[in-house]
């Protein structure tokens, strides 16, 4: 099996740290955060592949037939919902910033005692 | 039963949130809170159960097949079962506050709460590690909704965004840990992995685990994780901080501590130190960073950084007494921390302000409230019989027996300076002792609406209640004992496999407690003689001066920007790596 799923999933970890480390502007953190948890999704579906294997959709193949890992493609979906909240959240929260401190630049927000 | 737990807080929350608006608020009132009163009586029952035998639920009938599982357990073992009652028992409290406190709110807050109660039961009593991740992220996007509840203060805002980006983040790594783990075993299942987990790579297991424990420890607030603790707790409405400090951060040590015996158990053995390193940190940070506090609400917050911190030793000693005192501890700190809470909420409503200075000698006629803060204080210096106490002088004693002689002077120090702080407040704001003046003059929104002429009684009762009863958890009897055996069953990692893959037996050799010795009375009577001399300091004497650059280093170090707070998150998970490896 090769490792490049695997090394391709902690770069766009790392990625997306970078990012938000980095980040001028709220709405870029949630979008590099978006991105830290696309590793994730790279991770599963890396986890879950079976060479040579199709879809597990057993509508038109043998129930024997070599497929790649349901479970995590299940877990990959759920992962994405838990995204699409989190996100959408996170990003009302940010307009909320903009519109009460007048700022999305992290480095302006500072004093928050 | 235990489903039921789970899913009537759920069904009426949608119920509220739907048709709520067209209710009167006292109705939504008696639904909500006969709900959780509902859920309440529910999980006594199941504790009730789960002393005798612990119980386990496959949902919807899939019970695993030849140690194979592809269903999801719940499992009602007596320390989730009694951590789901806590979660329970403080929404209950934090409810009856909200009825005259939170006079603006709709009925949507009421359904975020059954919501956020039921996320936090799952969370604790699901025996599947994923299905954990998927409770753990609904009860923190719940509570990032929670705490951003007032959308109009800009403070406000800013810290439940912060919330929210670093839990995600530290969600998101906790995921990758699951995935390596499935990718290793196969399995979701905590008892099925652990069964599988015995003669894997080594580096393997240990960075899943290092992996898992980040989005825990993030909710635990442990440093270098902590910063988004104190910037949520700020803001966010008091009845809400109540279930906050009272028990969602503590749920993050009991996750690292139920993954670790139910999975790992024994297969990561830089866990101990590794643990028993950040713990100490974060007393030792949260503790300093208490003192320095003048806002009630961030001062209460970095206590609970401090308490967590000493917990998470408790549970870093990896045995069976030791986590029977952190638990207890676990239970006292619960009750303090949510009276101290409240009795800070009373505040803010009758002078919109929570700073220290400004509410100089403001208190004198709230008795009820400085009564709390003063309970509260002695009780987080850790004054006997209290759970603090009880917890405390246990854990040392395992300590002790571990070669871990400098756990107890942690302890000390850690409630030396958070109730030393408590007791500041209580001095400074219920008796006017010190110099008055200083104030910043910040004005905040009352939480309330129009001001009340007299407190009224479910704004005082739950936070009387609830200092009095964990000052008092030292006396009960026979609850000591129950720890004891929870504990017992909760370390026995053959037991919990056994049972919940093929329904076989799960005894615990439950051994008896004992925190009335010498050493655990001395212990308690020296924290409460340092946090007097730290509240008497503290009201004159503002920090030396050779210590003030470490402090303002510290200060700049909790900026409220969210990338750095990410840095340091990155750099704890490689820290907490690099100590799992070489210890």
């Amino acid at each position: 099996m090769s490792h490049l799923p695997y090394l391709a999933a902690g770069w766009i970890l790392l990625a997306g740290i970078f990012g938000m480390v980095t980040s001028r502007n709220l709405v870029h953190v949630v979008v590099c955060l978006s991105v830290t948890q696309s590793a994730t999704y790279v991770l599963l579906l890396a986890i879950g592949y079976r060479k040579g294997g199709t879809a597990p959709v057993f509508s038109d193949i043998k129930p024997t037939g070599k497929v790649v890992d349901p479970v995590v493609q299940a877990m990959t979906l759920t992962d994405i919902v838990v995204n699409a909240t989190a996100t959408a959240l996170l990003l009302a929260l940010a307009v909320q910033v903009a519109k009460r401190r007048g700022t999305i630049d992290p480095d302006e927000l500072r004093p928050l005692e | 039963m235990v489903q039921a737990a789970i899913a009537a807080p759920v069904l009426i929350a949608i119920m509220l949130a739907a048709g709520g608006r067209r209710l009167p608020r006292p109705v939504v009132d008696a639904v909500a809170t006969g709900t959780i009163l509902a859920v309440t009586v529910l999980l006594g029952i199941v504790l009730a159960t789960a002393l005798r035998h612990p119980v386990v639920t496959w949902l919807g009938g899939w019970p695993p097949r030849g140690g194979v599982s592809v269903g999801i357990p719940l499992v009602a073992d007596p320390m989730s079962a009694g951590l789901a009652l806590l979660v329970a028992v403080l929404t209950l409290a934090a409810l009856v506050f909200s009825w005259r406190y939170l006079v603006e709110v709709q009925a949507i807050y009421h359904a975020l709460m059954l919501l956020f109660t039921a996320a936090m039961c799952a969370f604790v009593l699901t025996g599947d590690l994923f299905d954990a991740f998927v409770f753990f992220e609904l009860m923190s996007v719940i509570a990032y909704v929670l705490t951003g509840y007032k959308a109009e203060e800009p403070r406000t805002v800013h810290g439940a965004l912060n919330f929210g980006v670093i839990n995600s983040l530290g969600a998101y790594v906790t995921l990758m840990g699951i995935g390596l783990l499935y990718a290793r075993t196969g399995q979701l299942n905590f008892a099925a992995m652990g069964a599988r987990l015995p003669g894997q790579d080594h580096r393997l297991v240990t960075v899943a685990f290092a992996l898992v424990c980040t989005g825990f420890l993030v909710k635990a607030a442990t440093a270098p994780f902590h910063f988004w603790l104190a910037d949520a707790h700020a803001v966010a409405p008091t009845p809400v901080c109540v279930l906050f400090s009272g028990v969602m951060v503590e749920l993050g040590v009991y996750a690292i501590a139920r993954t670790y015996w139910a999975t790992f158990a024994g297969a990561v053995p830089g866990a101990r130190p590794a643990l028993a390193f950040l713990g100490v940190v974060t007393a030792l940070l949260g503790g300093v960073m208490c003192v320095l506090q003048r806002h009630v609400k961030r001062l209460l917050a970095y206590s609970t950084v401090s308490h967590v911190g000493v917990i998470l030793l408790g549970v870093a000693a990896l045995d069976h007494d030791s986590l029977a005192g952190a638990a207890y501890y676990l239970l006292g700190h619960a009750g303090v921390k949510s009276a101290l809470f409240i009795a800070a909420g009373t505040l803010l409503n009758r002078f919109e302000t929570l700073d220290e200075r400004e509410l100089h000698g403001r208190g004198l006629r709230l008795r009820a409230s400085g009564a709390v803060f003063l309970v509260g204080g002695l009780g987080l210096a850790g004054v006997p019989p209290s759970g603090l106490w009880a917890g405390k002088a246990v854990m040392d004693e395992a300590a002790q027996r571990a070669g871990w002689w400098w756990a107890a002077p942690v302890g000390v120090v850690a409630s030396a300076l958070t109730a030393g702080a408590v007791l500041r407040v209580w001095l400074r704001v219920f008796r006017g002792v010190g110099p008055s003046g200083g104030g910043t003059a910040e004005h905040e929104d009352s939480e309330t609406g129009p001001r009340m002429s007299r407190l009224p009684w479910t704004m005082l009762t739950p936070g009387v209640i609830l200092a009095g009863g964990a000052v008092l958890l030292g006396l009960i009897p026979g609850l000591l004992h129950g720890v004891s055996h929870a504990a017992g069953l909760f370390v026995d990692h053959d037991g919990y496999v056994s049972a919940v893959l093929s329904g076989g037996a799960w005894h615990a050799a439950s051994a008896p407690l004992h925190p009335w010795t010498a050493a655990g009375l001395v212990g308690g009577a020296a924290g409460v003689v340092l946090a007097a001399v730290v509240a008497v300091l503290g009201l004159h004497q503002p920090v030396p001066r050779i210590l003030r650059p470490v402090i303002d280093r510290l200060r700049a170090a909790h900026s409220g920007h969210v990338g750095e707070y990410a840095a340091w998150l990155t750099a704890g998970v490689a820290l907490f790596g690099l100590l799992l490896f070489t210890a």
